[in-house]
């Protein structure tokens, strides 16, 4: 039986040097695959930090733990979802609920009202285009990092990242119903924010 | 009845999600055929979404790319 022992341990070590070699392989195109996301990760984890300081932190930890687990990617889904989702759980792990907003801010009269603040508040140019240019980018910046996390997130991920509600719910371990409300909250919120950083340049 | 403006406030962030079902898209644009005031902050806020994923646009620095690639696991 020591024969065939023999026998059995020289068969498979080409069969484990080949299966290293495959691993070695799927793990290079993994991690040539997550770099080619990174622009695309950046920009929204810029947006779900609270300064360009802690994005960089934030990406940083997540390509270490995305390359450390690596193999619990499932080939053929959607890695750039993957990814964002290690980093915000990486970012609510940060302890950064610490500063979550009151969550009862009086939601204001509806969805129009930054149209008409901006209609209003102006020279008696009407084109929407123009109307939104009144907006200044550090106004949309800063009104942004003003949004409660919790709605936030879910803006950030649809809005900017251009995930399906599906996407985010998924990525945010959320029910799709709930990431629709804090979607349209989170609008709203911002329009309300962008309306008084409009009103504060008029004054 | 409802006020069909405020039935088409309602739909307009579906209707920019692009979730609506084609009889309520029919319904939202006929309105909007004939609601001049309700075509302008439809249009405004495609322009607000625009314009917001225009200024948020962002690029990460040289030094944190490079700091990315050398995450790899080296091959032994």
């Amino acid at each position: 039986m020591a024969h065939a022992g023999t026998v059995d341990r020289v068969d498979a070590e080409p069969e484990e040097a080949q299966r290293l070699a495959t691993e070695a392989r799927d793990r290079v195109r993994f991690e040539e695959d997550a770099l080619a996301l990174s622009d695309q990760v950046y920009r929204v984890a810029r947006h779900l930090a609270n300064s360009r300081e802690d994005a960089d932190e934030l990406v940083q930890e997540t390509y270490a733990r995305a390359f450390r687990s690596w193999r619990s990617f499932q080939a053929g889904t959607n890695m750039r979802a993957w990814l964002l989702r290690i980093l915000t759980n990486l970012n609510i792990d940060r302890g950064r609920r610490q500063q979550r907003a009151p969550q009862m801010q009086p939601l204001e009269a509806n969805d129009y009202f930054l149209y008409d603040k901006l209609s209003e508040s102006g020279d008696g140019v009407s084109d929407e285009d123009k109307v939104v240019e009144r907006l200044s980018q550090d106004d949309i910046v800063s009104a942004l990092s003003a949004v409660p996390h919790d709605f936030r997130d879910v803006l950030v991920l649809v809005d900017l990242g251009d995930f399906s509600y599906a996407d985010a719910a998924q990525i945010l371990d959320i029910p799709v119903g709930t990431v629709m409300s804090r979607l349209h909250r989170g609008r709203r919120i911002l329009k309300r924010e962008l309306a008084d950083a409009a009103l504060e340049e008029a004054t | 009845m409802k006020d069909p403006c405020a039935h088409c406030e309602e739909m307009m962030q579906p209707y920019l999600d692009h979730v609506l079902t084609d009889a309520e898209v029919v319904a939202a644009e006929a309105h909007l055929d004939d609601c001049e005031q309700c075509r302008r902050r439809y249009k405004f806020e495609e322009s607000l979404r625009i314009y917001v994923r225009k200024a948020t646009d962002t690029h990460m620095s040289a030094e944190l790319r490079e700091k990315l690639a050398a995450l790899r696991i080296p091959l032994d």
